[in-house]
């Protein structure tokens, strides 16, 4: 596990690799403003090391909830049509894209 | 003992027998118009968030309890992130590292003592659509039908040593989750999915080498194919000096080989983390307990009974039980039948083959099961001999009636009336001096021939037991 | 007709006693509505859609239900705007982003669904950050909205437009979504009252998610009692939501009177009140004494997790972002890069022109918080301290009915003054983010003017699901001064 106090800026390949990640496609004057923004706010984040939290649960759910739960009940279903017509592209009954290639 | 030994991991992916889809309530039927069976939510549309579907959850714990799983108390669903067109939010909703059950184990019986799989877990996950791609028309379409469906993915340790043994497993697997109604496991239906880890590793050895992950394998031959290819694949690479890659292999039934996927894999960061719209599930004592008392007999349990109350065999026993709707058909035949031994030979050898000639489920049999109970009385009584049987019961499966109805319309029914065979013997020894004196004289083959004949003469309808007795005791005087 | 006060100007509650009275109609009150906004629009682009001929159809309708005798509900003839992230089946939403553009929702959100049925008229969508993630509405795809009381400055974020088109008189009520301030800052810099429940007492079904774990929908009213009436009918538990508390709902009206003396504030120590502009702590410290002088009792509180709230909240909230916006890809709906060859261009080039430059920071923030091996000393650490600031909340509010703060450190900035740094942007979210980390109810009310005449905002913080002590609260000093009857003097020109 990589320790986060030495990590590195977000330097152009490492803002390259989140971007890939996050499938969004980044100028090279986006990576140069946006990998230097990161890294300020990442740096800022820095101060959370130093809080009092290390024998704390983490909390990922602010609410008591649990075992929260509907009955298998099916509804009837309302039609391919008024979802397919939200589609930027479709193809008869289905949402179109481009070819697809996992065969061997 | 080979120079090398194989491990084997298995993945399993069982669509459970819900009504309505994991987070939504859209219906979970096969089939269908594409994009007919979805919902804002199954779609992934904004806004739209997740209500689990309370079976789902059920029929998980008792699928955990068939396979002596550990059940969480305390369990969540996590979001597994990646972009792909099938995937209607790019991300999955699965459990990680709080699942609804992990370390359990099933058991393969074997006559020399079962051999017991390791799991690692069993947890709940929502399926991902389809994508069905248009080759000539140059593009692909995507399908959401199948988006949300709640599956339980079956995780194996590296327990498995042979393609058979995974076979093996595939098939108690089944049975077990069949009959605790968990799922339908039709792999042609999808409802059943394999995924297996390979590698090899020298004898002796501890350390695991490289695995490679083999997909696209569309029956349980399938995968036994797959995995055996792929085992001499990788010893004939190992043996010319090669290394074995970490890769995804596609099986390609019709060469039986395995390939690389062509399309690059990247490394993958699923950036896991818990679903904030999704809160934990806790099963309480009281819950685990409701449902493992609905639980049925388990296939092991329900063989040991076969072996001690129908006095059957390990083996039949095992074929028997090997398929709740085949074990339900047994028991169904054997209320109205004395004889289970020969019940089970009836059902075991003749049915099954006709069955599988045809690749009709047991749940469609052609021949009621009371129809063979029917059938082993009027062997039993000796109203019919096991030869005419033979010909009676391919008649039931063509012509679906009970088999006294076809003895009937047929004249099937054998001849028992001593005086009426008396006379038949009479004119058998008649025509045939030679073997009747050879019999006499204490050579016994000659007694086959002369039964024969009398079979002969009477269009195979006569008891040949009270031939038999008649023959002897008219020679021997 | 005599020449009665426009209906716009009146609030929720008011209107929706004269519509019941007959003494006003639910088609003059939209009327009202949508010349204020033909009027005033065009400077504060506080609406993106306006849905006039559906909002003027609606407004018939309830008046015929009227006439005929039957009740359409508390909030019968009232026009609302709603931020552009309530799905409304079969208008356009689109969170103020490219990437939705064109997307007709084909659905109700549940909140959306309450407010029809309680007879509301849903006017048109409201401007916004993107997605949610700003805090001075200049994040628009639709360009910035601008704050009525100085046309200059923003009117905060993200559900900027609301406020300013409640401060405006261009609607009766309006509604936000809060996921670190987004309803109470720009209410405190318009000058209305705006309120965040408890996480769980409002369905999010059909608000388009930011940060799931902290996002609520909030009222936006021109006084407490609409807050009080507004909240009765977005609140409850939903079958769709299962973040959804099954908690009763109080008639929050009940709590409008109330008794000064047995009112407990928890006042913060003076070291988490640093580093806030000198008018606002001015203002704030004369809200303590209009409160200390009403009667009632103060006590001091310890937040000092405080400090973490910013940092902690960037990394929950885009994290959980990072995966709720992962779905706009232009496959189902809104927008897909036109010419892409291959499924990778489809995604990359779809998201790289559908998103703005902030929703790119906080995915790629958020990707990056989650990604191998950064897990555990960001988004693992992060939830933590999330326990940190929850327990301090906890214990704070043990001992008092509300915790008092400054609604934001600074009033209103000018456009543009911050849109390059996002850090100090991020900054000013310090006194709002913390409740939503802790998941607990807030208010935000005028207290008072800077010398420039910008409004300043008090927060009341309440226990989970003790909304009624913020009204309780709220409505005390709103009954002590005459801050919200003040309007911005946008000259109608
Ligand atoms: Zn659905």
């Amino acid at each position: 596990m990589k320790d986060a106090s030495k990590n590195q800026p977000l330097d152009p390949s490492g803002i390259e690799h989140v971007a890939g990640l996050a499938r969004i496609r980044l100028t090279r004057e986006e990576k140069e403003k946006l990998g230097a923004q990161l890294s300020d706010i990442l740096g800022y984040m820095e101060k959370l090391k130093s809080a009092p939290a290390d024998d704390l649960e983490q909390l990922s759910h602010i609410l008591p909830l649990k075992n929260v739960t509907r009955p298998d009940e099916p509804s009837s279903p309302a039609g391919s049509e008024q979802y397919l017509r939200l589609a930027p592209e479709r193809e008869g009954g289905f949402f179109k894209v481009p070819p697809v290639i996992e065969e061997t | 003992m080979s120079e090398f030994e194989t491990v084997i991991g298995l993945e399993v992916h069982v669509q459970l027998k819900t009504r309505s889809k994991l987070f939504c309530d859209c219906p979970v039927d096969w089939g269908g118009e594409p994009n007919s069976r979805v919902c804002p939510v199954c779609l992934g549309l904004p806004g739209t968030l997740p209500v689990l579907n309370r079976k789902s959850v059920e029929l998980g714990v008792r699928a955990a309890l068939a396979l002596n799983c550990r059940i969480a108390p305390f369990s969540q669903f996590h979001r597994k992130n990646y972009f792909y067109p099938d995937m209607a939010k790019n991300y999955q909703v699965s459990q990680y590292d709080l699942p609804l059950s992990a370390d359990g184990f099933v058991e393969i019986p074997r006559e020399e003592g079962s051999l017991r799989v390791g799991l690692a877990r069993a947890h709940l996950e929502e399926d991902t659509g389809k994508l069905v791609h248009f080759a000539a028309e140059g593009f692909s379409g995507v399908d959401f039908n199948r988006s949300g469906v709640p599956l339980l993915e079956i995780v194996t340790r590296p327990d498995l040593r042979s393609p058979e043994d995974a076979y093996d497993y595939l098939k108690v697997l089944r049975n077990l989750l069949r009959t605790v109604e968990v799922s339908d496991c039709d792999m042609e239906k999808g409802s059943f999915r394999c995924d297996a880890n390979v590698s090899l590793r020298l004898s002796g050895s501890e350390k695991l080498g490289v695995k490679t992950e083999v997909k696209n394998m569309n029956s349980f031959r399938a995968v036994e194919r797959a995995l055996s290819y792929e085992v001499s694949r990788q010893a004939e690479l190992i043996r010319s000096g090669g290394a074995v890659v970490q890769e995804t292999r596609l099986y390609d039934a019709a060469s039986q080989k395995t390939f690389p996927m062509r399309s690059k894999e990247e490394a993958h960061d699923y950036r896991y983390f818990p679903d904030p719209d999704l809160v934990p599930t806790e099963l309480d004592r009281v819950w685990i307990e409701e449902i493992s008392a609905a639980l049925p007999e388990l296939p092991s349990a329900k063989a040991g009974r076969f072996q001690r109350d129908y006095e059957l065999g390990f083996y039949d026993a095992g074929v028997l039980t090997s398929d709740p709707a085949l074990a339900e058909y047994f028991e169904t035949a054997a209320r109205a039948c004395a004889n289970f031994k020969t019940l089970s030979n009836w059902i075991t050898v003749e049915l099954m083959a006709r069955l599988k000639e045809s690749d009709t489920p047991i749940e469609s049999s052609p021949v009621p099961p009371e129809h063979v109970s029917e059938l082993v009385g009027l062997i039993d009584r000796g109203v019919i001999s096991g030869k005419i049987a033979k010909s009676v019961f391919a008649l039931m499966c063509d012509e679906r009636k009970p088999p006294s109805e076809i003895v009937r319309e047929r004249g099937l029914v054998q001849i028992s009336d001593e005086s009426e065979l008396e006379k038949v013997v009479e004119k058998v020894i008649g025509e045939h001096p030679g073997p009747a004196e050879d019999f006499a004289s204490g050579k016994e083959k000659a007694l086959g021939f002369l039964v024969g004949r009398v079979m002969k003469e009477t269009r195979g309808q006569a008891n040949p037991r009270l031939v038999n007795e008649i023959i002897r005791r008219r020679l021997s005087g | 007709m005599p020449a009665f006060q426009a209906l716009n100007r009146l609030s929720a509650h008011e209107l929706a006693a004269r519509i019941a009275a007959g003494r006003a109609t639910a088609t003059a009150a939209v009327r009202d509505c949508l010349e204020r906004i033909e009027k005033t629009d065009r400077r504060l682009n506080a609406f993106v859609r306006v849905d006039r001929e559906e909002a003027l159809e609606e407004a018939g309708r309830i008046d015929r239900e009227l006439a005929a005798g039957r009740n359409p509900g508390p909030l019968a003839g009232v026009p609302v705007a709603l931020k552009d992230l309530f799905c409304v089946k079969g208008r356009e939403v689109t969170c103020c982003s490219r990437i939705l553009e064109g997307f007709i929702s084909p659905y109700d959100a549940t909140v959306a669904r309450k407010l029809k049925d309680a007879g509301a008229v849903i006017l048109g969508s409201t401007n916004m950050d993107e997605f949610a993630m700003g805090s001075s509405t200049e994040n628009s795809a639709r360009g910035p909205a601008r704050n009525p009381w100085d046309l200059e400055r923003v009117p905060g974020g993200s559900s900027g437009g609301s406020a300013a088109a409640l401060a405006a008189d261009q609607t009766v009520a309006a509604f936000g979504t809060d996921t670190g301030g987004s309803v109470r800052q720009p209410a405190a810099f318009c000058g209305v009252a705006g309120l965040k429940p408890t996480y769980g007492r409002v369905s999010r079904y059909g608000l388009v998610a930011y940060a799931s774990s902290l996002d609520q929908a909030g009222p936006f009213g021109k006084d407490v009692e609409d807050l009080a009436l507004l909240l009765e009918v977005i609140a409850g538990h939903d079958p769709r939501d299962a973040t959804s508390a099954p908690e009763p709902v109080p008639r929050y009206r009940d709590f409008l009177q109330a008794d000064p003396a047995s009112l407990t504030l928890g006042l913060p120590s003076r070291d988490t009140l640093k580093g806030m502009d000198r008018e606002v702590a001015a203002a704030f410290r004369a809200a303590v004494d209009t409160y200390a002088a009403l009667g009632a009792k103060f006590v001091e509180v310890e937040l000092s997790s405080l400090e973490y709230a910013v940092a902690c909240y960037y990394i929950v909230s885009t994290a959980e972002a990072s995966s709720n916006l992962a779905r706009f890809d232009g496959i189902r709906y809104g927008r897909r890069a036109p010419g892409v060859a291959d499924l990778l261009e489809l995604f990359e080039k779809s998201r790289a022109e559908g998103f703005g430059e902030e929703v790119k920071r906080r995915v790629l923030l958020g990707t990056y918080v989650l990604s191998a091996g950064y897990y555990e000393a960001y988004y693992g650490r992060a939830l933590r301290i999330r326990r940190l600031i929850k327990n301090d909340f906890d214990s704070a509010l043990a001992g008092c009915d509300c915790v008092i703060l400054p609604t934001a450190p600074i009033p209103a900035f000018r456009l543009g003054e911050k849109i390059d740094d996002p850090l100090q942007m991020y900054l000013t979210d310090l006194f709002t983010i913390s409740i939503n980390l802790a998941g607990v109810p807030a208010v935000s009310i005028n207290c008072g003017f800077t010398g420039g005449g910008l409004p300043v905002g008090l927060q009341l913080v309440a226990a989970p699901f003790r909304e009624d002590n913020l009204i309780r609260a709220a409505a005390l000093f709103e009954g002590a001064t005459a801050h919200h009857l003040k309007k911005p003097a946008l000259d109608d020109r």
